[in-house]
């Protein structure tokens, strides 16, 4: 693995960089927090006429994935609003790999404008982790589908214009080989969204789906083979989309109040010790999370699957990022439990929302005990234990 | 790697495996030296590896990492690391003798800086023939008989207290500092790759024995409990591995400065060495702990080999200094507008 990137990667670094600086306002930051959804269309709108966002697609034309992680690594560590951004060009990858030509007309393309935005419909209200056991069921009836059931963590399915849902197709047969898998028009008749308000700022939903009517060519991948659409998805999204380091962000604020800050005993906060013990690990935390990403990226762009890696990278950034957030939050003491807008509010509030969003991350995208089985299976080669 | 450096870690995993490893590291005790493998690793040529091309080395750190971590690998009881980095200190201070390149006399750093004439516990400082230290602002050369004789120690290292007695001062002032904190960093990424290899072992180690071990008619690596103990390690170890590496990678281009903390931009040399000591540090005490304990109570008896990693483990990550030390000097390189 190289260490310094080639002369095309630091080109597109800059044109990132640039345009963070250029058109990601505190309006648009506040707004996100405000309304709970970490995403902006206007903000996808001009990543996409700046020619940026073709590249955010996994697999997709001549962008290779160290550029794709450049792009969601610099929008995580200016703090951008780039969930949404994430799970569609995530599902824009899946098109590409997958897709018909009637996929690429009209989803992929629509994708690629940063007008449009996909929702992810695996989990249910009874099955998480165990994803293969679903029981939203799809039934042919002539040439139609049709599709009933609920599904869980459908976040953005309000911003969404499909949904990739994962069905049951076939209860006879053992439930890997029992799944298909869709793309839903959110407008279609029978789907309703329910909110799911969470501990922090962000929304989340629950879709229903009643006898919900869809034509055959809103399938994605053959009948009853909707695991190896699932495959395909995993494997494109551990490690490389964001969500490796979180903490950047977070000592960026933090460093920002202990500058400021005055401490008990005398001086600064930057002058503790403690608190430069815990910024100098903070900052080998964020080093080790981009190597571990960088080399998933690395992996895939040589043509490799970067699974195990992937799943390396998200327990380890997940895990140390929920240490960080507790060292900081008790740093800061009471004004560490102050949020956004309240006076005092340690590093203006964000010390208390990364404290709210830190437990998700080893939650969502695979749990870390998922990855854990993910490596022990895969990379020791140690017995299956489920 | 390229493939020069495919060959180099062929040459070396077998040349640690069959000659050094847990029989070595026991026999060698107690002074904590192979003093025979050490013998057959200079006929290799590889104590003179470190220096110049026109010297008869031409390796660069890139490539000693890789050394150094095949020799965490299998415990080598050999001052390999030391040896490298105080020959480069040498060949600079236009010092480096024919006995040194050959191995025929050992080479080694004292890597605390020396209070009251008495350099503390030197790694090397048992056997080593040339020591450098730093006193003051002046760079030193020890060139005493060494001991021989250790001090019975955690790690079965080659400990000893060195007085400052026959020395030459071979620098001062501000050379004497740059000579001596670039060779400190050398050591910290080179002893962070040895960690590195104990790591990996130690994974191995714990890997087999609990596909073997059978509990309740089964491996107790079928257990979930083990699997997820195991599981977190080799993720952690090739992170250190990545941060040694880049270490290395930035000491071969001396890049010295590139700090951008918030954007989490950092490819300063000293900055990079002392985040892998930490962070290699941490993670060789992890896996050691955890394969230790999946062992059982065998993993706690002198006859299985764990021990010998997890006590190494010790006592390299906090030779140096106590890590929180080690972090408090990193946070100085990090944060430097503002002094702790």
């Amino acid at each position: 693995m190289d260490f310094e990137l080639s002369e095309k990667a630091i080109d597109f670094r800059s044109q990132v960089k640039k345009f963070i600086e250029n058109n990601l306002t505190s309006e648009i930051i506040s707004n996100m927090h405000k309304t709970g959804t970490f995403n902006d269309k206007s903000f996808n709108e001009a990543l996409a006429s700046e020619g940026l966002l073709a590249g955010a697609v996994p697999g997709y034309g001549d962008r290779d994935p160290v550029e794709l992680y450049l792009l969601f690594n610099e929008l995580e560590k200016a703090g951008a609003p780039y969930d949404g951004l994430a799970v569609t060009m995530l599902v824009a990858g899946i098109i590409n790999a997958v897709g018909t030509e009637f996929h690429h007309e009209e989803i992929l393309n629509k994708l690629l404008t940063g007008k449009h935005n996909c929702c992810l419909g695996y989990s249910e209200p009874d099955y998480g982790s165990d994803v293969a056991s679903i029981t939203t069921k799809a039934e042919k009836v002539g040439d139609k589908w049709i599709i009933n059931g609920q599904k869980m963590w459908t976040t953005m399915a309000h911003e969404s214009d499909w949904v990739l849902l994962l069905t049951r197709t076939n209860s006879e047969v053992p439930k890997h080989k029992g799944m298909t898998m869709f793309l839903v028009p959110m407008a279609t008749p029978g789907i309703e969204i329910q909110p799911v308000p969470t501990m922090a700022s962000e929304r989340t939903n629950a879709t229903f789906y009643d006898n919900v009517e869809v034509e055959d060519q809103w399938r994605l991948g053959e009948v009853d083979d909707g695991w190896s659409v699932m495959g395909i998805a995993l494997a494109l999204e551990r490690g490389v989309m964001g969500g490796t380091n979180p903490a950047v962000p977070l000592l960026k604020h933090v460093l920002n109040w202990a500058e400021t800050t005055p401490d008990k005993n005398k001086g600064l906060m930057i002058n503790n010790t403690l608190m430069r013990e815990r910024i100098a690990r903070t900052a080998i935390i964020n080093q080790v999370g981009q190597l571990l990403t960088l080399r998933a990226a690395w992996i895939a762009a040589t043509g490799g699957m970067p699974g195990v890696e992937g799943s390396m990278a998200k327990i380890y950034a997940s895990e140390e990022y929920q240490k960080v957030v507790g060292w900081f939050q008790q740093m800061a003491g009471a004004e560490g439990l102050l949020s956004f807008g309240a006076e005092d509010a340690a590093a203006s509030g964000w010390i208390d929302y990364d404290a709210r969003h830190a437990p998700v991350t080893t939650i969502y995208g695979g749990t870390s005990e998922i990855n854990r089985n993910n490596i022990a299976e895969r990379f020791l080669g140690l017995p299956r234990s489920r | 790697m390229s493939a020069d450096q495919e060959a180099i870690k062929d040459v070396f995993s077998s040349f640690f495996l069959e000659q050094t490893g847990p029989e070595s590291a026991r026999n060698s005790m107690p002074l904590g030296f192979d003093v025979k493998a050490w013998k057959r690793i200079s006929e290799t040529g590889a104590p003179g590896m470190g220096v110049s091309p026109p010297a008869g080395g031409g390796a660069s750190l890139s490539d000693l990492v890789i050394v150094a971590e095949e020799a965490g690998s299998q415990i080598a009881p050999l001052p390999i690391v030391d040896h490298v980095v105080a020959s480069r200190v040498l060949e600079k201070l236009d010092l480096l003798e024919e006995e040194v390149l050959t191995g025929t006399l050992v080479a080694g750093l004292v890597v605390r800086p020396v209070e009251n004439g008495v350099a503390k516990s030197v790694p090397t400082g048992a056997i080593a023939n040339r020591l450098i230290a730093l006193n003051g602002d002046k760079l030193l050369l020890i060139t005493d008989e060494p001991p021989n004789k250790s001090l019975p120690n955690h790690g079965d290292l080659p400990i000893a207290h060195r007085e400052i007695k026959n020395t030459n001062v071979v620098a001062e002032g501000k050379e004497a500092a740059e000579i001596f904190d670039r060779a400190l960093n050398e050591w910290k990424t080179l002893i962070s790759a040895f960690l590195v290899g104990i790591t990996r072992s130690s994974i191995e180690m714990a890997v087999n024995y609990v596909k073997d071990r059978h509990q309740f008619g089964k491996p107790i690596g079928s257990f979930q409990s083990v699997q997820h103990g195991l599981a977190d390690l080799p993720g952690l170890c090739d992170g250190a591995r990545l941060l040694v590496n880049k270490a290395a990678w930035s000491g071969d281009k001396e890049i010295s400065g590139e700090i951008k903390l918030t954007d989490n931009e950092i490819s300063d040399f000293a900055t990079l060495a002392s985040m892998s000591l930490i962070f290699a540090g941490e993670t060789s005490l992890q896996a050691t702990d955890r394969s230790l304990h999946y062992h059982g109570g065998y993993g706690f008896s002198e006859e299985y080999d764990i021990q010998l990693f997890y006590r190494r483990a010790r006592a390299w990550s906090q030779i140096l200094n106590n890590p929180s030390e080690e972090c408090l000097h990193l946070a100085d390189l990090l944060l430097k507008d503002s002094e702790g």
